[in-house]
């Protein structure tokens, strides 16, 4: 059992959300950093429809797990890449689903390795519940309500869909 | 029982790092990649990341280094682990402990990774065949038979200024007879795809029967370097050599040390390597050495994140439960 839905409405609604956010914060200038990967697909989406100039930078969490004595490290990582430093910047943190909040804390942790931010917004497209830790997200695109055995997948890069799906 | 190799776990994934060979170039592949997302850790403020926080790794020497122990110890550290430096030609063994009881004792002090030197080829063998199933073993250098890590951090060079193994002439320098790291070079290289590998070296260096490894033999300098696209000097290992090898180390700069003319034989492009120490006016000239060609540092550079990729690998790699198996 599967559903596709498109995102691009939720995208519009999250860069109007995000931006209304920043203008009362008095920030001009965030910089986005997309979670691989789904993270930096709905980034680099945010970031074109913000219309910000500033490269996007990507972060690769996989060193900052907390279950790599479980399961070993993820074969896939790639290098993460920050444009700049990212001391006194307004980081705004984007990621597609948000479920337990343990990939979250491992990106802040990253993050604070690279420098100290002035603040860190985070934006998500999917929030599912079920939360392990104390994080919220800033920025919702939708929230589902979803069985523990079912799982959300953002399908990509082009063109951008949600499916759920039962198992597995 | 079924016969596989030792370095891999039942899932083909890494458990120690031992030797080149027999690892399949996905493998490689893999560690030359990981290794490539360690290398952005250094661009960090707080250049750790916190993977092998809490585990404990020994540096196990029975043969001084410095270049290779100290890149472990900070490859070990920017991954978090605690790092215990051992140099055992100082201890242990002058006191008659056997190899087995010193494994025993540092295991028994809850240790999870030995990286091991060693004069006696198969010496890292021995140990990952007598450690418990949770503790991994990385072989720093074992007698002549093999520098696995070294190969990778000279592979990791090569493929970040060349890009593609696949068009690649490497010619391997001087003496390979004594040389663990051009044996691991030359299983890396041919594992990887070169187009060519060739040695180069006095008929005494040479090893009998090297043409097996699947490379070419010249014993003229020159013509050996003709076209080569990457060129490894080795140093010569006088404290390995027994009996008249070499008339004098002045002669066989003459003829075999790599000098600006001798390198204009190879592509102006091609690049000079050299896995250290280096004896300046022996195997390579100075201004080789430190001339614009040689990427003799970067290669050093490289190795602490190869070595941090090798070391992840490896402890990814945790025994649930039932990998007990005698």
């Amino acid at each position: 059992m599967s559903h596709n839905y498109t995102v691009d409405k939720l995208l519009d609604n999250m860069a109007a959300d995000l931006q209304q956010r920043l203008t009362a914060r008095g920030v001009r200038d965030p910089l986005l950093i997309g979670i691989h990967s789904g993270g930096v697909w709905v980034a680099e989406r945010l970031h074109g429809l913000l219309k910000l100039s500033e490269p996007l930078g990507k972060l690769d969490i996989s060193f900052y797990r907390d279950d790599f004595t479980r399961i070993g490290l993820n074969p896939a990582v790639r290098p993460s890449q920050l444009p700049t430093t990212v001391d006194d910047r307004h980081i705004v943190l984007v990621d597609d689903v948000l479920y337990t909040g343990r990939t979250i804390r491992a990106a802040l942790n990253e993050i604070f390795d690279y420098g100290r931010p002035a603040s860190v917004l985070l934006a998500v497209l999917v929030d599912r519940g079920g939360r392990e830790l104390p994080i919220n997200a800033d920025v919702v695109g939708t929230q589902m309500d979803l069985a523990p055995d079912e799982q959300v997948k953002l399908t990509g890069p082009v063109p951008l869909g949600l499916s759920v799906k039962r198992g597995g | 029982m079924i016969q596989r190799n030792m370095q891999l776990d039942e899932q083909g994934r890494l458990r120690h790092f031992l030797s080149i060979e027999g690892l399949k170039r996905a493998l490689l592949v893999e560690i030359l990649d990981l290794a490539e997302s360690f290398a952005g850790v250094t661009e960090q403020t707080v250049k750790k990341v916190p993977l092998l926080r809490g585990k404990t790794i020994v540096n196990l020497f029975f043969e001084s280094s410095t270049r290779t122990r100290t890149t472990f110890e900070l490859a070990a550290k920017r991954l978090s682990a605690d790092v215990l430096n051992l140099n055992i030609t100082a201890s242990a063994t002058a006191k008659g402990e056997t190899l087995l009881d010193t494994l025993r004792n540092l295991e028994a002090m809850h240790c999870d990774m030995f990286v091991v030197r060693h004069a006696e080829s198969g010496a890292a063998h021995f140990i990952a065949a007598n450690v418990a199933p949770h503790v991994h073993v990385v072989n720093a250098g074992d007698g002549r038979h093999a520098h696995p890590t070294q190969a990778m951090l000279d592979m990791f060079t090569i493929r970040r200024v060349k890009g593609e193994f696949a068009p690649l002439t490497v010619a391997i320098v001087g003496d390979i007879l004594h040389s663990r790291v051009a044996r691991s070079q030359i299983h890396a290289l041919t594992t990887l795809g070169v187009n060519e590998v060739r040695v180069i070296g006095p008929k005494t260096l040479i090893p009998t029967a090297v043409e097996t490894l699947g490379v070419h033999v010249f014993h003229d300098l020159r013509a050996g370097l003709k076209g080569a696209d990457v060129v490894i000097a080795l140093r010569l290992q006088n404290e390995r050599m027994q009996g008249a090898l070499l008339p004098s180390e002045h002669e066989y700069f003459q003829l075999y040390g790599l000098t600006e003319d001798k390198l204009a034989a190879a592509k102006p492009d091609a690049i000079v390597m050299h896995p250290g120490p280096i004896n300046r006016g022996v195997e390579i000239a100075s201004s080789v050495a430190d001339g614009p060609q040689s990427v003799i540092l970067q290669q050093v550079t490289h190795g602490i994140a190869v070595r941090m990729a090798v070391m992840a690998m490896a402890m990814g790699t945790v025994p649930l439960g039932e990998g007990k198996a005698a």
